[in-house]
């Protein structure tokens, strides 16, 4: 009924933009009668001349017959003919094969953007959703689902929902939705983790849009679960010295032997917290106990390094608080602050080279930060008997003050009170 | 003493000394309940020279330039000896300096003592007012620090507001459209050459006008004078009035060290033209009152740009004050009242602008 009832209001639509056309009795050939009648309709056969202007199709100059066929210079329903090239709806399974005829056409893609990608369709259909989608799935995402349709927006368009700081919840649509998701018997808490992750953190609160998002792991047109061998390939991309360091240490090729992948056993994958020592420690945060046996040569180590960190950590935090109190003392001090930076960088890099599991090469960077961080409060210390000397040196200013005064005082009235002088 | 004689003869039998400061040996001030500020024009002037002083020593080791200037500022306060004190000092002189001259400018206007026939000892104290704040905008800018950078910013972006020369003032401030080291260089030259100069040959004139009238007595002390002249005792200038004069200075200089002491001048950080403005940018205390009144005009009012209105009301506010006494004129009575009336009014204006603009967000 309904269907036969968007039939007739179609017609009804369509009889009118004739009428319309014969009244003005002449029509552009570049007209849209597409969206005249569809701008009418009930979704989701709606498309407004607004909603199809924001699409970057549009604005390149497609238009509806691109994608579609068909005439949109008829104004009736020859414009859907087989014979005008009508091809309707493209059927959901077609759809990234579809796009993938421009969208992997580098001569054509040239005139529009050189810079884009035209591998899309070919990555897409090395990912887990392609390869879904040729068994048959069809709910698997396929282009449209995460780029829209008929609004479609450059990635760079903060309102597209392929913008960096869209893409996770783009992705959550589908994949935190449990019952679409059941039937492939994964996790849907990824995005709930990942909202609470030092990543989501760069990317919303502080916009930094190179932080990473679902794809900058997972990839976007080819996008699969990193495997156990990949991890670290797809962490180091931009934890480059951590990894460096991880491939020549031990643990290595005893995670590797024992199937551990391996940044994700110690930092978690989709909820990766912000490091902190404690990871280091024997806590509940802590995680090298949770392989390693108390007492043994790796605890006694881990126990070192941990103190080294957190030596260096309040020796930094001293150095601090003494070079404030002399700041607010007026004393300038801007040079030791700025040493304070390197001591801080000094402790950054001994909290990277924790991933070599070598405590020689930690507590190398730890001394560097320690005898900058003890410069630092000796400098502290420094500006602060300075101030006190001032403060000593203005005591004694005011009293020699004090003294001229009193003696210009009693000069003046002893002058004054002589007859010959005053 | 003996040497002091010889060499006071010396001088004498060649630039007739004696004769030269023969007026400053008879010159005499009233003692009244009034007196005390007589005082400040004596601070302001001691004021200058600290700063003339100070300035000097700054200049051994200060280097104009905008990659220099914070640092070589940064050098004084941290590795030249006493250069830390000298730094605040200068600082904390130049406010107390535009302090105490407002100070002298509003007790003269009360005291009226800009009457006949001291019309141009007004004038020539008010165009010394004018290039104090000169001082106070140009030496802002040389530590080269972000705070002052960017009030420099607002401040000649509001000069560029002037109808007419307006653009071309603001060019010519900045030596470009643009706040740069050629600001900087510019704000030196001014700072350190043109002010002084023009300063140092305004204060002669002015103290010559005040030696050549004399001090001026309050209407209503003159009033008592005139019905009963032994009501008004006078002491001589040299020695009793300049003595006490110098424990006013002593008492100046104890303040400068305790300020210089417990808040030294801080520094802050080296501005940078490309970053952004820190929140809050406001110019120094003295200049708060016009920018909060500016901030208040609203962006347009019968169609004319409320900054161009304000800048003009101000600028008229000025050049009406620089010419009060001939404003007065012979009505002395009405004109007086009026004048009072004006006085207390920009008094309380500048107080309540300045306090609102340091309390408003």
């Amino acid at each position: 009924m309904a269907t036969w009832r968007n039939s007739a209001l179609l017609r009804a639509v369509l009889l009118g933009a004739a009428l319309c056309a014969w009244a003005s009795g002449s029509r552009a050939q570049t007209a849209n009668t597409c969206v005249e009648c569809h701008s009418a309709l009930d979704p989701p056969l709606q498309v407004t001349e607004a909603r199809f202007a924001q699409d970057i199709h549009a604005q390149k100059g497609l238009t509806c017959a691109s994608c579609h066929g068909g005439d949109p210079t008829k104004a009736d329903m020859d414009a859907m003919s087989k014979a005008a090239g009508f091809r309707g709806k493209v059927e959901r399974s077609q759809i990234p094969a579809f796009c993938g005829r421009c969208h992997g056409d580098a001569g054509f893609m040239k005139q529009y953007n050189p810079g884009l990608r035209t591998d899309q369709f070919s990555q897409y259909q090395t990912s887990v959703h392609g390869k879904l989608l040729a068994k048959g799935d069809t709910k698997v995402a396929v282009c449209i689902d995460c780029h829209g349709v008929h609004d479609l927006r450059p990635a760079s368009d903060t309102r597209s929902t392929v913008h960096p700081l869209n893409i996770a919840r783009t992705c959550s649509l589908c994949h935190a939705d449990a019952a679409y998701m059941k039937p492939y018997g994964i996790p849907t808490d990824q995005f709930a983790k990942y909202s609470k992750s030092v990543h989501h953190e760069a990317m919303v609160a502080r916009g930094d849009l190179s932080a990473p998002t679902c794809t900058t792991c997972h990839g976007n047109h080819g996008a699969a679960p990193p495997g156990v061998d990949s991890v670290k390939n797809v962490c180091s991309n931009c934890h480059v010295f951590q990894a460096q360091m991880f491939e020549k240490s031990a643990h290595k090729a005893i995670f590797q032997s024992a199937g551990l992948p391996g940044c994700v056993v110690c930092h978690s994958n989709h909820e990766i917290t912000h490091p902190t020592d404690a990871k280091l420690g024997s806590g509940p945060e802590g995680v090298c106990m949770q392989c390693h046996t108390p007492g043994d040569k790796c605890d006694v180590a881990r126990t070192n390094m941990l103190a080294g960190l957190t030596e260096l950590d309040q020796s930094i935090k001293n150095a601090d608080r003494l070079l404030g109190v002399a700041e607010s003392s007026g004393m300038e001090v801007s040079e030791a602050r700025l040493q304070q930076d390197q001591a801080r960088d000094s402790l950054t890099k001994a909290r990277v080279t924790i991933h070599s599991f070598q405590p020689p090469l930690v507590h190398q960077d730890i001394q560097a930060g320690l005898t900058i961080a003890a410069k630092d409060l000796q400098a502290g210390k420094d500006a602060l008997l300075e101030r006190d000397y001032r403060r000593r040196g203005l005591g004694i200013a005011v009293i020699f003050i004090a003294i001229t005064l009193v003696g210009l005082f009693f000069y003046i009235r002893s002058m004054e009170r002589s007859p010959a002088r005053g | 003493m003996q040497l002091f004689t010889q060499v006071h003869k010396w001088v004498d039998e060649r630039f007739d000394w004696t004769k030269l400061t023969e007026p400053l040996r008879h010159k005499t001030v009233p003692i009244h309940k009034l007196s005390y500020w007589y005082f400040l024009g004596g601070i302001t002037l001691f004021l200058f020279g600290i700063q003339v002083c100070t300035g000097l020593l700054l200049l051994l080791y200060y280097r104009p330039s905008a990659n220099e200037a914070f640092e070589s500022v940064q050098y004084i306060m941290t590795r030249v000896h006493f250069g830390w004190l000298i730094r605040s000092i200068h600082s904390w002189a130049a406010n107390l300096m535009i302090f105490t001259a407002f100070l002298h400018m509003f007790s003269v206007l009360f005291l009226r003592a800009y009457r006949k026939p001291r019309e141009l000892t007004w004038v020539s104290g008010m165009i010394l007012l004018f290039l104090v704040l000169g001082f106070g905008f140009s030496g802002y800018l040389l530590p080269w620090n972000t705070l002052a950078f960017f009030a420099t910013k607002v401040g000649t972006e509001i000069t560029g507001q002037v109808p007419v020369l307006g653009h071309t003032m603001m060019v010519l401030m900045r030596g470009g459209e643009e706040v740069t080291g050629a600001t900087l260089t510019r704000f030196f030259g001014v700072h350190v050459a043109v002010l002084p100069g023009l300063t140092a040959s305004l204060i002669l004139l002015h103290l010559a006008l005040v030696q050549k009238f004399g001090m001026s007595l309050p209407p209503s002390v003159a009033a008592k004078a005139q019905v009963n002249p032994s009501a008004v005792r006078e002491m001589k200038f040299l020695p009793n009035f300049l003595l006490r004069e110098v424990m006013a200075w002593y008492v100046a200089l104890g303040v400068l060290g305790a300020l210089a002491a417990w808040l030294p001048w801080e520094l802050g950080t080296k501005a940078d033209p490309f970053g952004a403005a820190p929140a809050g940018i406001r110019p120094e205390w003295y200049f708060m009152f016009m920018f909060q009144s500016l901030k208040l005009i609203p962006s347009k009012v019968f169609h004319i740009d409320g900054e161009l209105i304000g800048i003009l009301a101000f600028g008229l506010a000025g050049a009406v004050w620089v010419l009060l006494p001939f404003l007065e004129g012979n009505r002395e009575k009405r004109g007086g009242t009026l004048i009072r009336g004006a006085g207390v009014f920009a008094l309380c204006y500048i107080v309540a602008m300045t306090i609102y603009g340091y309390m408003a967000k």
